[in-house]
């Protein structure tokens, strides 16, 4: 059983997020993470390759140092890594990202294809179900258990109410949840084999079936007006009155904001 | 000669770290409040690979180095001296004698289980009236067909009733030397549940509250002659080249308490406020905190220098690294009391409550310049090398 893991090195939001002047996050500036959807995910295959000794190849698409999310996911556990960049693909959006992704993907065999259900720094949760329209292959998204029985699939599928049990044959693309599982530590062993490891680095020569008019930024119908940090709170009021006082005050407040 | 750690190490110390402020530190009060042996945390580290860092891919071990071990003692003891000094004894003291000293048959009989965790390790060579003079042991072994009989206690051992597998050292002979009588002294490999071996009551310490410490007690306690871990007689420089590799653990235990402590006075100062402004702002309190940091970074770069002499050792077995892990643990271990009594000083009345991490470090901290060599005896190790 083969497993394609597509994972994305993202901000770490704890250490501020930094723009470009065109909108788009300044990537190279900014401390990073393994999306935790994603991260989830390679969880989830990584279960299955314990349980079934299926090989796992995490592919992303970024910068030349999201080569170290790829390290991190071998460290982990994973098999391969597969780096897609090229100065061609910067600036892409969901559509852009899931038609490079596809491409590449593409040059690989695969049964199963694990995506996070979105990133923390675009929260779209669309490149997943898109690169499964590129493929032309089923989509299960919002995963929050996986079983694999013979060559189906069988998916926990979350609502905010309930839940479906779907099955699918493979192949098939499963977006992840973070509540999937709790991911498992690097091992000290594992860094030290995936530093050493080869990552193998695609550029736009070695995508597959798809047209230029869909990469990068020009291929990218997403324009971005503006964008911002979380807007920061202020330090407040702080009064200091006895509690009847305290009351008709903060009455008076909420009022005047018309909450109440 | 080049101070930048390689791209492997870096990650390494990401994976400790995480780990460390995860699943180590929001216990690290209740496992001191208790006196508990973090017993869960164990199960994670060896999940993980902790127990196993230095020891090659074949023996079941991670195939790093001594510099990622020393690393994982650090980040561990950042936040928790009672994990660093589990991994620290358990590494150094039993798995690595195996892995020096063993035969294949023993190698392959322990480690692998030593470093999946699913065994725990300790070492016994001090006694009640043999610490520092190890050449006063008491414990005997005598050899009675195809076993030795092991009669007699040590005392003060770490991982003591947790542990599963441990290298005793007895005596097993007088020998003359330059017409003195001398003891023979010899290693052994010794399993729990091995009848006859029992253990003695639990101590309790000032700090590293949460490590098991016990004392073990052979009464004609039958082992395997197979057991006996190289060559008779050699017990001594055994227990002597183990205890130089021991030193650098119990070295990064003291780097990475005094690292924790500066860094949880950094976050402090920051807070605390006095005469309408935090006491960061302060020229005492920042010229300490440089010279805290200062030593910290003179300590770490003393502990990282043994570990890659050891490191070295392994490839070409002649590098000697013991007196580099004796100035490491010396020094690191004085800047680990000094860097944490400044933290409490500079938490002042807050630094004396247990609820602030500082007071449980000053604590854990002292033991660092007692066991596995004294600081007297570092200093015995260091000049003995200078005036030979």
């Amino acid at each position: 059983m083969k497993i394609i893991v597509c994972i994305k090195q993202v901000p770490d939001t704890k250490g501020g997020v930094k723009f470009n002047p065109d909108g788009t996050l300044d990537r190279g500036a900014m401390l990073t993470i393994m999306n935790p959807d994603d991260k989830a995910g390679l969880e989830a295959a990584l279960r299955i390759k314990d349980e079934t000794g299926a090989e796992v190849t995490v592919i992303t698409m970024g910068l030349p140092k999201a080569e170290d999310v790829l390290r991190e996911a071998m460290a982990m556990g994973a098999d391969k890594g597969i780096l897609v960049t090229d100065r061609v693909l910067g600036g892409a959006d969901t559509w852009a990202t899931s038609t490079t992704l596809a491409g590449a993907i593409r040059n690989l065999e695969y049964d199963l294809i694990i995506t996070g259900r979105q990133a923390i720094d675009g929260d779209t949760a669309q490149v997943g179900p898109q690169i499964s329209e590129h493929l032309n292959i089923p989509v299960i998204s919002y995963a929050e258990d996986i079983k694999v029985e013979g060559n189906s699939v069988i998916v926990k599928r979350q609502y905010e109410d309930r839940y479906h049990m779907v099955k699918a044959q493979m192949p098939c693309l499963i977006t992840a949840l973070a509540e999937l599982n709790e991911p498992r530590y690097m091992t000290p062993g594992g860094i030290f084999d995936a530093c050493d490891a080869e990552i193998t680095v695609w550029g736009r020569a070695n995508l597959v079936d798809v047209d230029d008019s869909n990469l990068g930024l020009k291929g990218s119908p997403t324009k971005i007006a503006k964008a911002s940090d979380k807007v920061r709170k202020g330090s407040g009021e702080k009064v200091t009155l006895d509690p009847a006082e305290a009351v008709d005050y903060i009455v008076g407040k909420l009022k005047d904001k018309h909450v109440i | 000669m080049d101070f930048t750690l390689s791209k492997k190490h870096e990650m390494a110390r990401t994976l400790f770290r995480d780990f460390a402020q995860n699943e180590v530190k929001p216990l690290a009060q209740e496992v001191d409040e208790t006196e508990c042996f973090p017993r869960e945390t164990v199960e994670k580290m060896a999940k993980s690979g902790f127990l196993g860092i230095p020891v090659p891919k074949e023996y079941g071990g991670q195939g790093c180095d001594p510099l990622t071990y020393a690393m994982c003692v650090e980040e561990l003891s950042k936040v928790c001296g009672t994990t660093g000094v589990i991994v620290s004894a358990h590494t150094s003291l039993c798995v690595d004698p195996i892995q020096t000293y063993g035969t294949e048959e023993q190698k392959q009989k322990y480690l692998p289980d030593l470093c999946s965790g699913k065994k725990l390790g300790a070492f016994g060579l001090t006694e009640p009236g043999a610490g520092t003079d190890a050449q006063g042991q008491q414990t005997k072994a005598v050899l009675d067909g195809d076993e030795w009989v092991l009669n007699g206690s040590k005392c003060f051992i770490t991982n003591g009733k947790e542990a599963d597998v441990y290298i005793v050292i007895a005596v097993t002979g007088i020998v003359e030397k330059k017409g003195r009588p001398f003891k023979e002294i010899s290693a052994f490999i010794v399993d729990k549940g091995t009848p006859g071996f029992t253990f003695g009551t639990k101590e309790k310490k000032m700090g590293i509250r949460g490590s098991s410490t016990y004392e073990l007690i052979f009464t004609d306690c039958r082992i395997p002659k197979e057991n006996l871990l190289g060559q008779k007689g050699k017990g001594f420089a055994i227990a002597m080249h183990t205890l130089d590799g021991g030193r650098i653990g119990i070295a990064a235990q003291a780097l990475g308490i005094a690292a924790g402590a500066l860094e949880a006075t950094i976050n402090y100062v920051k807070e605390r406020k006095q005469f309408g402004r935090s006491i960061a702002q302060f020229q005492n309190t920042q010229f300490q905190l440089a010279d805290m940091a200062t030593k910290v970074e003179a300590a770490r770069n003393l502990v990282y220098k043994a570990a890659m002499k050891k490191a070295q050792y392994q490839i070409d077995h002649k590098t000697s690294y013991g007196v580099e892990a004796a100035m490491a643990k010396l020094y690191a271990a004085e800047v680990a009391m000094e860097v944490t009594t400044k933290a409490v000083q500079l938490h002042g009345g807050y630094g004396y409550i247990r609820e602030y991490d500082v007071e449980r470090m000053m604590r854990d901290a002292k033991i660092t310049e007692i066991y596995e060599g004294t600081s007297e005896v570092q200093r015995m190790v260091i000049s003995a090398d200078l005036l030979k």
